[in-house]
């Protein structure tokens, strides 16, 4: 029951892409950046990675240890909640499962959190069985750090802003608990394909 | 970091063109009624959707240009040559023409005369404010609320601009307003031109040591430099909050 704009009509390609989730368009070469504060310059003698909170042991690693851990190649299509989308990144890193494999987790949801303080929440059920990870490569290239290096979040199948940048770590929580934007109205998980942009949609 | 949950449904809302009105060469200004709408703090945006005759929609977000105490929402769309949503926002609409929209979308880039009050006078930050050409939209709201609730807080606008018919919100601009014109300036410009750089913001801005809240908004690459270049001068990352409108030159 949406209102027709007299006159409106698609500037952009004609064919209907079904790669591209309700509200979307194709950015193309472009990669867009969105954050809310300055980008973060932490130098890897400085960086490292933990896993805390609801778990029976805690995990920190190094820049080098994280490095080292069995790294997985994906290639996978984005969707930014401000509606752009991006077909087929490339990006390198290491699996939330293999990040959480020995930690013990008991809770049931997670909360990234960053340099900068930023932070989202996630059900584990959104970052585990191969549906996660932390990335430090885009295209073949270390990732930059307007694009959330030295490393960042990768959840490619919600909006991208679950993909914190410049991730430090996860918490394990025994709940939900909102992150940043979350606590701003956005929408608490943010599956692109059902427009889950703002809480209540 | 403020928890104020805004946790209510964000549904869209018909808002009719009542003025579509020049406000530069570039940039019109429309003024819609929105019959439903529950109010905003200055520096929240709407998200607008256009639906085409065979059911295409396309969505772009769009700053408040106009204070809470306004009863009609205000726009400033800059028309974007090639664009798909701008043009027509800025060239086919017309007064009594109806469009979705749904907001008021954003709790962190705001500046509200009432989130201070909790705060002495004295005792308050400043507010800085940096502007790249139509990045000057959610600023006039916040100065336009500012003054209008009577708000003591300090504060500063340095506001890139083209040329001085760039220049949005004339009226409103007052002695807290540097305007620096990049494409050259007229006979008898009295601002400053050339890019926001180091040397213009050391200038022109509140000082790191003065603590202000520091609000940056406009084109991706605006944003992205002079963030970069606050820091750089020794504020704190947490007390510079970004909005950014997009652009052709988006970092690849
Ligand atoms: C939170 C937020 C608030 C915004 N507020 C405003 C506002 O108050 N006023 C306003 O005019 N715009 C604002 N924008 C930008 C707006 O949402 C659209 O992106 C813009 O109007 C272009 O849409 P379009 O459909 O005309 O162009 P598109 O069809 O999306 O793009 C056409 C061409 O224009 C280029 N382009 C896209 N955006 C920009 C830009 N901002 N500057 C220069 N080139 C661009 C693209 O690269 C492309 O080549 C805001 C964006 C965000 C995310």
């Amino acid at each position: 029951m949406s209102l027709v704009s007299r006159g409106f009509g698609r500037r952009r390609s004609a064919t209907t892409d079904d790669r591209l989730p309700p509200g979307q368009y194709d950015t193309g070469d472009r990669f867009p950046v969105l954050s809310a504060g300055p980008t973060p310059h932490t130098p890897p003698a400085q960086w490292d990675l933990a896993v805390r909170g609801e778990v029976a042991a805690p995990q920190t690693w190094t820049w080098e240890e994280f490095r080292a851990l069995p790294r997985e190649s994906v290639s996978v299509d984005i969707h930014c909640v401000t509606k752009w989308s991006k077909f087929g990144t490339r990006w390198e890193g290491v699996s939330v499962d293999t990040l959480l494999a020995d930690a013990g987790v008991q809770g049931s949801h997670v909360l990234a959190f960053s340099d900068g303080g930023y932070t989202t929440n996630l059900p584990l059920d959104d970052v585990t069985n191969g549906r996660a990870w932390v990335v430090d490569t885009y295209d073949g290239q270390p990732l930059a750090p307007e694009h959330g290096g030295p490393a960042r979040l990768l959840v490619p199948h919600l909006y991208f802003w679950k993909s914190a940048k410049w991730v430090r770590g996860l918490s394990v929580t025994p709940r939900n608990e909102p992150g940043f934007w979350e606590t701003f109205g956005y929408h608490d998980r943010g599956d692109p394909w059902r427009e889950q942009r703002y809480s209540g949609d | 970091m403020a928890r104020a949950a805004v946790q209510r449904r964000l549904t869209w809302l018909r808002a009719r063109l009542a003025d579509n009105l020049p406000e530069s060469p570039r940039v019109r200004r429309l003024v819609f009624d929105v019959p439903d709408w529950r109010g905003h703090l200055p520096g929240q945006h709407v998200d607008v959707r256009l639906t085409a005759e065979d059911g295409y929609t396309a969505q772009r977000s769009y700053s408040i240009a106009s204070p809470p105490e306004d009863p009609r929402l205000h726009l400033l769309v800059e028309d974007l040559e090639g664009g798909e949503v701008s043009p027509y926002l800025t060239e086919e609409m017309q007064a009594g023409d109806d469009l979705e929209l749904r907001g008021p979308i954003g709790g962190y880039f705001v500046w509200s005369a009432a989130a201070d009050a909790a705060t002495p006078a004295d005792q308050r930050r400043p507010v800085q404010l940096v502007a790249g050409g139509a990045g000057a939209s959610p600023f006039l709201a916040m100065l336009d609320h500012a003054r209008r609730a009577g708000d003591p807080t300090p504060v500063r606008l340095l506001y890139s601009a083209r040329t001085a018919d760039d220049v949005l919100g004339g009226d409103l601009l007052g002695p807290e307003t540097t305007v620096t014109l990049t494409r050259g300036a007229p006979p008898g410009w009295r601002g400053r031109t050339g890019r926001v750089d180091r040397a213009l913001l050391q200038e022109q801005t509140f000082p790191p040591d003065a603590r202000p809240r520091v609000f940056v908004c406009g084109p991706t690459v605006f944003v992205e430099t002079v963030a970069t270049t606050l820091v750089d001068l020794g504020h704190a990352s947490s007390a510079v909050r970004l909005e950014r409108f997009g652009g052709t030159g988006d970092p690849a």
